[in-house]
Formats: structure tokens, C-alpha cells, sequence
């Protein structure tokens, strides 16, 4: 019992009992919290300037946050598997880049969607929007670098190297909007209390937590489809050995 | 209910997220499908790894 969590999730098998357990449950409580969040969103007040398109506030922000999670998991993962050689590591940074990707996605896509009515126009080369599309392009890069290499081990070593020098793009990102931007600056994870009215930050705190969870909840099931995934390249490989005479070989 | 002058950027935003996150869901589910079946299958086969008999799922 003593032995930290890290070390018994080791254990690809008991990584997938515990997410097994886990994945009903934090899937449920991200479909409640989305509910209520969606629900206080289309209620909520409107913004005294912005009128109702403030409402993408809802959905962008909590994007933003968790693209930039993402990839915080994939660079965390990344050093556990360079650093502490950690058998779940890789498969953690491997499952975590396509649904970073997404998220980022999905902040672009919101974060157009509002800035047409507010700024009049979809895209603009300014220093928050571009730094969140290299941070896109990042992830990309990532994932086109793993498939393009056969070697699994040298692939997933090499994506680990990319995503600790791409961790730059988080400061960036985030002290971005304080370079002639026209995006706004933090208004809610910033030194000193929020600048956004209470009635519009309950709504966006409950999306953002249902976002999170749903977010982990995503990861966890990736997690588990790489395990699947390797475990059958490891029988198919033993199948091919046992056919071949060479079954006193273990296979992975 | 009323959305105001730009109801369309509100609604495209949510439909958007309702189709990138219904997207992914829609890709683990069917990805974890696909690989459960191939290990049930070369199980079935008999093929097991001497170091893990009985792995969960």
C-alpha cells in the first residue's frame, strides 16, 4: 500500500482495472457538469458590452485552458518517459496529442466565430491568435513525427525531445496578449481576483470543470486504446514467432 | 430564445463543439472497439502472452 500511485499504475494491467472503474465515472460527472454549465450559459446575463455573443465565451475559453493542459500532459508524460523511463509515459503522451489537437481546434474555430462579430473579422495575425495556431501546428508536428518513424521506442523518444523543446509555446501563449494584442488579457487566472463579473464566471467555471473532466475522461479512454493497441502488436508478434520455431523468445 | 443580432456565430461556435467533441468520442469508442476485438480474436486463436495469461481488458 505504500508503494506511490505512479509505481502501481505501472502495471499495465492494473492501469486498466483502476480506468476501467474510473472512465463511467468521470464520464458522468463531465456529461452533469455540461449540462448545468450549458444550462447556467444560455441563462446567464448578458455581457454589459459584448451582448449576447459573449455567450462563446463559454465554450472558447475552456478550449483555450485545455489546449494548453494538453499539452502541458504531453510534455509531463514526455519527461516521465525520458527522465523516469515510466512504462505508461509514452502511452500517456501519445493518447493526450490528438485530443490536445482537438481542443486547440476547437479554440480556433470558437475563437473566429467570436472575433468576426466583435473584431469584424475572422482572423487577424496577432500575437495570442498566432502563438494558439503554432501551438496547433505543434501538436500536428507531434503526431506526424510518430507515425513517420517505424520504430516504435525511437519514434516515441524522438516525439518526447519535440514536445520539451515545444513547451516555449505555453509562456508564449500565455504572456502573448500582453504584446500590442487585440485579444483581451486574463480576465480570470491572473494575479489578483478576477475581472469578470460573478454571474458570468460561475457559468464559465462550470463549463470549464465539465470541459476538464470530459477532457480526462477522453485521455483515460485513449490510454486504454494504446494499451489494446500494443498488446496486440506483442501477440501477433509472439504468433509469428511460435509459428516460425521461435516461441522460446518472449514477445514484448 | 432570443440570441440576438448574432445568433448564427453563437450557434455555429456550439454546433462546432458539439462536433469536434462528438467527433472524438465517436473515434476512442470505435478505435477501442477495433483493437478489443483483434485481442479477443488472437485469443481465440490461442495466442497468449506467457507473461500475462489472464490481462484484464
Amino acid at each position: 500500500m505504500s508503494m506511490p500511485l505512479a509505481q502501481r499504475l505501472a502495471n499495465p494491467k492494473r492501469f486498466m482495472e483502476l480506468s476501467g472503474w474510473l472512465l463511467p465515472w468521470i464520464s458522468a460527472v463531465s456529461a452533469g457538469l455540461l449540462v448545468v454549465g450549458l444550462y447556467m450559459s444560455f441563462t446567464a446575463p448578458l455581457d454589459y458590452q459584448q451582448g449576447h455573443a459573449a455567450k462563446i465565451m463559454f465554450v472558447h475559453v475552456p478550449a483555450a485552458w485545455l489546449s494548453m493542459f494538453g499539452y502541458a500532459l504531453v510534455a509531463l508524460s514526455s519527461f516521465g518517459l525520458l527522465v523516469f523511463r515510466h512504462p505508461l509515459a509514452d502511452v500517456s503522451a501519445k493518447a493526450a496529442a490528438p485530443i490536445g489537437a482537438a481542443f486547440t481546434l476547437l479554440c480556433l474555430l470558437t475563437g473566429s466565430l467570436w472575433g468576426k462579430p466583435m473584431w469584424g473579422a475572422f482572423w487577424v495575425w496577432d500575437p495570442r491568435l498566432t502563438s494558439v495556431l503554432i501551438l496547433f501546428l505543434l501538436y500536428l508536428g507531434l503526431m506526424a513525427l510518430r507515425s513517420s518513424i517505424e520504430d516504435e521506442a525511437l519514434a516515441a523518444k524522438l516525439t518526447a525531445l519535440l514536445s520539451l523543446v515545444g513547451i516555449v509555446i505555453l509562456p508564449v501563449i500565455k504572456f502573448s496578449v500582453d504584446w500590442n494584442s487585440l485579444h483581451q488579457p486574463a480576465s480570470v487566472m491572473r494575479l489578483g481576483a478576477p475581472t469578470i463579473h460573478a454571474s458570468l464566471l460561475r457559468p464559465l467555471l462550470v463549463m470549464a470543470a465539465g470541459m476538464t473532466m470530459l477532457f480526462l475522461a477522453f485521455h483515460l479512454k485513449a490510454m486504454r486504446n494504446e494499451i489494446l493497441r500494443r498488446r496486440v502488436r506483442a501477440l501477433r508478434t509472439f504468433e509469428v514467432q511460435a509459428s516460425a520455431g521461435l516461441a522460446g523468445q518472449p514477445a514484448e | 430564445m432570443d440570441l440576438g443580432p448574432h445568433f448564427a456565430f453563437i450557434l455555429t461556435a456550439y454546433g462546432a463543439a458539439a462536433l469536434v467533441l462528438a467527433g472524438l468520442v465517436a473515434w476512442l469508442v470505435l478505435d477501442g472497439r477495433r483493437h478489443q476485438s483483434l485481442v479477443d480474436e488472437l485469443e481465440a486463436r490461442g495466442v497468449r502472452r506467457r507473461s500475462s495469461p489472464s490481462e484484464s481488458r
